[in-house]
């Protein structure tokens, strides 16, 4: 934490240490991929103790197994259509690994895998790749008439078709760019709160009134995460269904 | 001007990005606000389309703070 007089180490907790003593630091295993393995272990366990009662009504855990699961179904074939079944395992294995990983990272000492960008450009080009595989199957190079907009005149074409493509390219840098900063600006705002409250805490006690604001700045801030961890997770999700349906019904 | 006070600057102008991301969410809620008052029927339907718009709007505003961080501290 940053004492007074020094600069704000702001990025600081986005450094990658090994994890898991020198086995980890054999083969390059960070601790943002122990919290991958955490979030994912997290979801099947979620999923595997919340099915297992089998009860006419459920429990706690199970009412929760069930409601992810009828939300995400429900999302898929809303936006997609019924095709959407068919794509239904991955977009609930991305929410929920997402989800996990956002709220993992709200844990003090925690980390957040989704706050680096080398992670969601990951998770963004498995979903460019897959909906451009998915609509180069199912329509052949009828896809490419994707980039031709319907009712335009011919003389707008040549302007409009690389739009098209480069909107489409685009997709991969906004949807990663979007988790990646919305996580990554959090936990600067956090630190950056925190290391308020240390210098002004450390400088006299008259700085100790500002000082509990910005202690409760942080505490507000931690609220507004978890509703950022969701929203990403959900917007990320959703957009996957959207692209999808582009792939699926070309328009 | 040296190098520090030249970032810190430089921070504060790529912040104003945020001028049109308070316009565009509050644009964003006010319709909300807007429409379920005309029709308190359609709330559901339209929260979500709203909490969507939201995050995209939101992260306009985080892709200007991306780019003041990257100037500050890279």
């Amino acid at each position: 934490m940053a004492a007074e007089g020094h600069a704000i180490d702001a990025l600081g907790q986005f450094q990658l240490h090994t994890a898991g003593s020198f086995i980890g630091a054999a083969v390059n295993f960070t601790q943002a991929n122990l919290m991958m393995v955490l979030a994912a272990g997290l979801t099947l366990a979620m999923l595997h103790f919340g099915a297992r009662p089998k009860a006419v009504v459920p429990g706690r855990l199970q009412a929760l197994a069930e409601l992810s699961y009828t939300f995400i179904h429900d999302m898929c074939t809303d936006q997609i259509g019924e095709a959407g079944k068919r794509f239904f395992p991955l977009v609930f294995a991305l929410f929920f690994f997402i989800l996990f990983g956002n709220m993992i990272g709200v844990w003090p000492y925690a980390f957040t895998f989704t706050s680096h960008i080398a992670t969601t450009l990951a998770l963004a080009t498995l979903v460019m790749v897959l909906t451009t595989a998915v609509a180069l199957r199912l329509h052949g190079w009828k896809f490419f008439s994707y980039f031709v907009p319907a009712g335009v005149p011919k003389l707008l074409l040549p302007l409009l078709v690389p739009i098209e493509i480069l909107s489409y390219l685009s997709r991969l840098i906004s949807l990663s760019v979007r988790l990646f900063a919305n996580m990554m600006a959090g936990h600067v705002m956090l630190e950056v709160f925190g290391a308020f409250i240390v210098m002004l805490g450390t400088a006299g006690v008259i700085f100790w009134a500002p000082a509990g604001l910005s202690f409760a700045v942080n505490v507000a801030l931690i609220g507004f995460e978890f509703l950022v961890a969701v929203l990403q997770a959900y917007v990320f999700a959703v957009l996957t269904c959207i692209y999808l349906h582009d792939a699926v019904h070309l328009h | 001007m040296d190098l520090a006070s030249a970032k810190q600057i430089g921070a504060g102008i790529a912040v104003i990005a945020l001028a049109g991301v308070g316009v565009g969410i509050g644009n964003i809620f006010a319709t909300l606000v807007s429409s379920v008052a005309r029709n308190p029927s359609a709330r559901d339907n339209v929260f979500g389309l709203a909490i969507l718009g939201f995050a995209l709007t939101e992260a306009v505003a985080l892709y200007a703070l991306v780019i003041a961080f990257i100037i500050l501290f890279v």
